[in-house]
């Protein structure tokens, strides 16, 4: 049995340490987000966060999480109370078969939380990684945009109440 | 459900359906005419209770034989189910394919679903709200004009309200439709037209789940298949006892050339198809074709050629002629999610959920394959990555039926590999255009003549012998022998036919019947490359005539609606005639009505050619579009700028590669598209509505005219004129040194 | 401070004071501007002469930054002494060097002396450029003054006083700078004089592959004995060569035209961009620069030959590894690597047998650090290897497990020290690398690799 720290929890899993995370969030933890695209770290589709950093969850064995912390699209937020990142998306409808946007939001949000107002251009270096078949490039790239936007009056509404 | 209609309904129908019918049919009909359809898939699937339930409690429920495939139909169907029977948006949900529950539409496909299956509901949802209305009527005995509707109710002149739960009684849906129906004027909308969010995204955003990827049921086990390595490769040996052995393998399952092994959790799946495709050796043959030779394989196979279309009877009637060949190699769908599917047979009915286009003909070539009867066999349409027409969905359906006859009463889950998924699916096939035309005294185009040589586009219906597992078992199914489909539609003839008018003109379809490369429908199919080289060879046209290509075009073209998307477009981009772009950047127009009878749309863009390494940006695209009616112009702005960037990354990148036995294009090392630092700066859709009118399919059409339009950017950029897709940063290089 | 800025310092010092004695010496005229000239009084042949042999020269690795325009310059290359930024060579008439007549730029590739008279810094690399022939540098100059001019203003270069004053270059150069045009040796081929003339002159070869003194100087008794280019080791490519497979002119010519060699594997970091750009040049300069590379090598030694063939056979059969199951590095490369590395897909899609790999075998780990951390990155476009990158998911003490394991089970030589250490710095270094390097152009396995697996 091995420990890996999810969204915030701890979870004993039943997988051989050379498991690559992906299957272990999908099949042990039952997390749909994070997806497989190619397995071979070519796509993008299965990208989460580790200790704040963007990882292809498909080439990262379950023996490199000791200690780390893994977050998933469902640890940043619900339907009910989505994120910042998560209602940027919805909001610019940025998704046709959405298959390839788990994984964008996930590189997104790792992004934000190191650059709060990143360019155009360093949004499209950024996701270089990610690939998408249906084309949804223009929205993509208006959600991350929104996205910073809204963390950016989340925090601002955040540090008024806490100034109260 | 067949029973006779009682006297009260009958007369209630009658009467209602006659209102309807001398409303709508305003010039009567002689008696001998034939009794008109009710349109769209109502014709086929005739019961309102098909398309509408209504229960008790007042649970609405919309059916579509359709399959969501990340276009957004779901919404829009919910939104125009929600219009006609006027209740809220959110009050009502849709259930897609599944055959034991929805109408059988064939396949989601040639764009068809908001003409067929937004029809159908459209009027379903009419008729069953005149059907309410009428019930009402009949309990308080007044007419039904005195009645209208409002939230999910029929309220009386006098306030009187029932809620349509209330209104329902047994088989009272269970009615015909009628060939016409009362629907709402466009100008009262309160869903239909409107940007409604996606009902779909929320979950998908949140790690809901979405795709038949994400299905678990109890017991379920993993089934990876081990696929020959080429074409007709042959089992020579497989020695399975050491993988039956390794952790969690439930089952090895070999069929003749069918190989596959199930165990308990995923991640043995794989390690455990590794060591078998490790023990299996396999006798190839070599069956490729030349890659680099398209044109000399094609236009040298057998072909069944015909003229599909004749006006006039002059060639050469002008006085400049030019002569063009085009050519576009096999291209690959490409899906994010290489496919899967879950089976499990339980007592006798084995139950697929598939993220197949079709579940009918998929049901179909399942139970043939089985060699079962069709009703033991259930598909449910459940949604999987983006499959832009015929990939390997409906072979993992297959692979997963196969496997999971062998383990009674578990769910069993395949998922198919990238390299499968490149290796395996039926491509976009190769096609050759050769076009003449000569110029008239006045710059026109006098006569026209036009040739494509192709495969079909379709291998579906195929039954079972179109499905890889049962091409590989032991007592095969052989593959069906390809059939042209037929036009207007067309496959490799799809638009070849010009929309413009010219006194003389002629098109000759080769169809060719030996497929070497596994070929079926991608989307657009012939009209991707036919419309690339008719809009291309306008452009040489209009170069050859001095002519501005809007202009050029405008000269050619009777139909206003046409004329109105290029027009729209071409102001949308700021087109002048006679400009000139800045140094190393070209603009590009291109135009087309998808099949000559759906949507309309029309291209304008701006490229960069970089000439140095000769590598091509599209720097903005604008488009104008005409689908009809519009029921959700946001979703119909995602496919136009999805259908310019997907375009993109085919004409500018993608050729499938192999050499004389294998395919070689096998994950996104070897099939590359297009990745973000190539995404244009903008693009902008301009949206004609035509309330009222028939709506139009619209999946499709922008990808002819993106590329064309890229294409006619680059030449006028670089002064170079390059006809053999993909026009890679190499061709143009090479181009822009010569 | 460190050592190298001690020395190199101590060495300026010495240096000015030569500098001022021979001040006749270090000073330059000035050559008088002339209006750019028009790209149509080029002659169009000396102008495609002039791109291959930019391409041969690779100009536009150092002259264009990521995101930049071509030859505008911008891009920041890391020296022991500070960072020099490269400067715009199109023919812009206020920022870049559309008002040097010929003999201007003549005079910079031949003595690095730029139109004002200023000294160039020899990161500029006019100590083999100063081999260039004359003709080859008129065509140069057609090419470059046809390209199109980019407003782009030099960024000011980081280096300390006194080495931020040009002056001291003088010195530098009555030191190390040779003025020999090369001269081809009668005994040789063709083939090899002119691989020779390449290499020694516009290739450069030497600039990143043979060390350096402390002064910044090639090493003239090191030739070829290896260095560094963009914090990554430029290999020793002389009879000292890591590689447990000994480069062959036909595998030198495969590597340098196709950007892989099957038993070799596939070049990147700096080295990408070089083979793109000599993918595109007449292919006899290719052959010829790996004939002299070979030459320069010469035949291996009887256990290099040896150890050779074992690498091979264990390549073709792969024994099981010694039980070190239970180390940390074992179990990563298990699990990371394993499943790329042993897949026996061919070269250059499928991982490199790491059996075979250079940077493993190679004194300095850093380039083994760079590619753990940055994996290889697609080509726009273009069929082009992908590996991915491992710095998100494994921290610095996981990748040196990993590479020590690595080092250990794949090659012969002794355990390297301080590879945490390096993996630290590749982490800083490879951010910069990868975020202003224009990249690699031409995917290795270009049109004529596409019916290869």
């Amino acid at each position: 049995m091995t420990t890996v720290k999810v969204n915030g929890r701890d979870h004993q899993v039943d997988a051989e340490p050379d498991t690559p995370l992906l299957y272990v969030l999908r099949d042990d933890l039952g997390l749909n987000a994070a997806k497989f695209g190619c397995g071979l770290g070519q796509c993008g589709s299965c990208t989460v966060i580790v200790d704040g950093n963007a990882v292809l969850s498909c080439v990262t064995p379950l023996l490199l999480l000791e200690g780390k912390q893994v977050t998933t699209l469902e640890g940043l937020g619900t339907i009910e109370t989505p994120a910042p990142v998560q209602r940027a998306f919805i909001e610019e409808q940025a998704a046709q078969c959405g298959y390839c946007i788990a994984g964008m939001m996930m590189r997104t949000q790792a992004l934000l939380q190191r650059n709060a107002k990143p360019t155009d251009d360093e949004i499209r270096a950024e996701l270089a990684p990610h690939l998408c078949r249906c084309g949804t490039h223009m929205r993509i790239l208006r959600a991350v945009h929104r996205a910073a936007h809204l963390m950016q009056t989340a925090d601002a509404s955040t540090d008024q109440r806490s100034a109260q | 459900m067949n029973g006779p209609v009682t006297i009260d309904r009958r007369r209630v129908l009658a009467g209602s359906g006659a209102l309807i019918v001398s409303f709508s049919l305003g010039n009567a009909f002689a008696q001998d005419q034939p009794v008109p359809k009710p349109p769209g898939s109502l014709a086929t699937t005739p019961f309102l209770d098909s398309w509408i339930r209504i229960d008790a409690d007042g649970t609405i429920t919309a059916f579509t034989g359709k399959a969501e495939l990340g276009q957004g139909f779901k919404t829009a169907f919910q939104q125009i189910a929600a219009e006609e029977l006027d209740v809220p948006f959110a009050s009502l949900k849709v259930v897609t394919a599944d055959t034991s529950r929805t109408a059988n539409e064939g396949y989601t496909s040639g764009s068809h679903s908001m003409q067929d299956s937004g029809t159908a509901i459209q009027n379903a949802a009419a008729q069953v709200r005149a059907l309410l209305i009428a019930e009402a009527a009949r309990r308080l005995n007044l007419p039904a004009e005195n009645f209208r509707t409002d939230n999910g109710a029929v309220i009386a002149a006098d306030g009187q309200r029932f809620a349509y739960g209330d209104l329902v009684a047994g088989d009272m849906l269970h009615a015909q439709a009628q060939p016409a129906s009362k629907l709402k004027d466009p100008a009262t909308f309160k869903v239909m037209g409107q940007p409604t969010p996606r009902v779909d995204i929320p979950a998908k955003v949140t790690g809901g789940a979405a795709y038949v990827q994400d299905m678990r049921l109890p017991g379920m086990v993993h089934a990876r298949v081990v696929r020959p390595p080429s074409y007709g490769a042959q089992l020579t040996a497989c020695d399975t006892s050491a993988v039956e052995k390794l952790s969690g393998v439930v089952k090895v399952v070999r069929n003749g050339n069918f190989l596959a092994v199930v165990t308990k959790r995923e991640f043995q799946a794989i390690k455990a198809m590794a060591a078998l495709s490790d023990a299996a050796k396999w006798r190839e043959t070599p069956s490729l074709p030349k890659q680099d030779d398209l044109v000399g394989v094609l236009t040298s196979l057998p072909s069944q050629d015909k003229t599909i279309f004749q006006a006039g009877n002059r060639l050469s009637a002008g006085q400049k002629t030019i002569e063009a060949t085009y050519t576009r190699p096999y291209q690959s769908h490409g899906s994010i999610g290489p496919s899967c599917a879950v089976a499990q047979m339980t007592d006798g009915t084995m139950t697929v959920w598939t993220h197949t286009q079709g579940v009918y003909p998929d049901r179909q070539a399942i139970s043939e394959m089985l060699r079962v009867p069709q009703a033991s066999v259930r598909c449910i349409h459940v949604e999987g990555s983006g499959c832009y027409g015929h990939n390997g969905a409906d072979d993992a359906a297959a692979d997963a039926a196969l496997i999971a006859r062998e383990l009674p009463g578990v769910p069993v889950r395949v998922q198919w590999t990238r390299e499968q998924e490149h290796a395996w699916e039926p491509y976009g096939p190769a096609m050759v255009t050769r076009l003449k035309a000569s110029l008239d005294d006045n710059g026109a185009i006098a006569d026209w003549h036009f040739e494509v040589w192709s495969n079909t586009h379709s291998m579906r219906p195929g039954g079972a012998g179109a499905m890889l597992a049962a091409q590989h078992m032991a007592q095969p199914f052989a593959p069906p022998p390809p059939k042209p489909l037929p036009l207007p539609e067309g496959g490799g003839d799809r638009n070849a036919i010009p929309i413009y008018e010219f006194p003389n003109a002629q098109v000759v379809h080769h169809f060719i019947p030996d497929m070497p490369v596994r070929i079926s429908a991608m989307r657009a199919l012939g009209a991707y490359h036919n419309v690339f080289s008719i809009e291309s060879f306008m452009d040489e046209l209009a170069r050859a005539a001095g002519a501005d290509p809007v202009e050029f075009r405008l000269k050619h073209l009777e139909d206003p609606r046409g004329r109105d998307v290029i027009e729209k477009a071409a102001q949308g981009f700021g087109w002048v005639k006679g400009q000139k772009a800045p140094p190393d950047r070209g603009y590009g127009f291109a135009f087309a009505r998808y099949k000559n009878l759906a949507a309309y749309c029309a291209i304008a863009c701006e490229v960069e050619v970089n000439r140095e390494t000769g590598r091509p940006r599209l720097v903005r695209a604008v488009a104008a579009v005409d689908s009809g009616q519009v029921v959700n112009p946001d979703g119909l702005t995602n496919q136009i700028e999805g259908a310019i960037v997907q375009s993109m990354s085919w004409t500018l990148y993608e050729a499938v590669t192999f050499d004389d036995t294998r395919i070689t294009s096998i994950d996104w090392q070897t099939y590359p598209i297009l990745r973000f630092d190539a995404v244009p700066d903008s693009i902008i859709v301009h949206i004609i509505n035509r309330p009222g009118k028939p709506f139009l399919g619209s999946g499709e059409t922008g990808q002819g005219p993106a590329a064309a339009s890229i294409a006619n950017a680059i030449a006028n950029a670089t002064g170079k004129r390059l006809r053999d897709l993909p026009l890679t940063r190499k061709k143009i290089k090479d181009a822009i040194d010569a | 401070m460190s050592k190298a800025r001690v020395f190199a310092s101590l060495g300026a010092a010495l240096v000015i004071a030569g500098a001022v004695a021979a001040f006749a010496i270090a000073w330059r005229p000035a050559i008088p501007a002339t209006d750019p000239p028009s790209a149509q009084s080029f002659d169009p042949v000396q102008v495609k002469h002039g791109r291959e042999l930019a391409a041969l020269g690779n100009c536009n690795t150092c002259h264009t930054t990521r995101g930049g325009k071509d030859f505008a310059g911008g891009l920041p290359v890391p020296t022991p002494f500070g960072t020099i930024y490269s400067s715009n060579i199109t023919p812009d008439a206020d920022t870049g060097i559309g008002r040097w007549p010929e003999d201007a730029f003549r005079r910079a590739m031949r003595s690095g002396v730029d139109r004002d008279g200023r000294h160039l810094y020899p990161t500029f690399p006019y100590d083999h450029f100063t081999n260039v022939s004359d003709e080859d540098d008129r065509a140069l100059y057609a090419y470059l003054m046809t390209r199109q001019p980019v407003h782009a203003v030099a960024r000011a270069n980081q280096l300390p006083f006194p080495l931020d004053q040009r002056v001291v270059i003088a010195g530098w150069k009555l030191l190390f700078l040779r003025r020999d045009t090369y001269r081809p040796d009668p005994a040789r081929s063709a083939e090899f004089n002119r691989g020779a003339y390449l290499v020694e002159g516009l290739a450069h070869c030497g600039a990143c592959h043979t060390p350096r003194n402390a002064l910044g100087a090639e090493r003239a008794s090191a030739s070829f004995a290896g260095g560094e280019a963009d914090n990554w080791s430029a290999y020793a490519i002389n009879a000292q060569s890591p590689a447990p497979v000994p480069w062959t002119a036909d595998a030198l010519f495969a590597y340098l035209r196709h950007g892989f060699d099957p038993d070799h594997g596939t070049a990147r970091g700096p080295m990408a961009q070089v083979v793109g750009n000599l993918s595109e040049v007449p292919g006899g300069d290719v052959r010829a620069i790996a004939t002299y590379m070979a030459g320069v090598s010469g035949a291996p030694a009887e256990d290099r030959k040896r150890r050779a063939e074992d690498v091979l056979a264990q390549v073709k059969s792969p024994a099981a590894p010694e039980s070190q199951a239970n180390s940390a590095g074992a179990a990563i490369y298990a699990a990371a690597c394993a499943s790329c590395h042993e897949s026996k897909r061919p070269l250059p899609y499928g991982g490199v047998n790491l059996a075979l790999s250079t940077a493993l075998s190679s004194p300095d780990p850093r380039n083994a650090a760079n590619i753990v951390l940055s994996g290889v990155r697609p080509v726009e476009g273009e069929r082009s290897p992908i590996m991915p990158g491992f710095a998100s998911s494994m921290s610095d003490a996981q990748v040196a497990a990993l590479l020590n394991y690595l080092r250990s089970r794949f090659s012969n030589q002794p355990a390297w020290a301080h590879v945490e250490q390096t993996v630290a710095e590749a982490r800083r270094t490879q951010t910069v690398f990868l975020e202003t390097s224009a990249g690699a152009q031409d995917a290795p396995a270009a049109v004529n690799q596409r019916d290869k697996p």
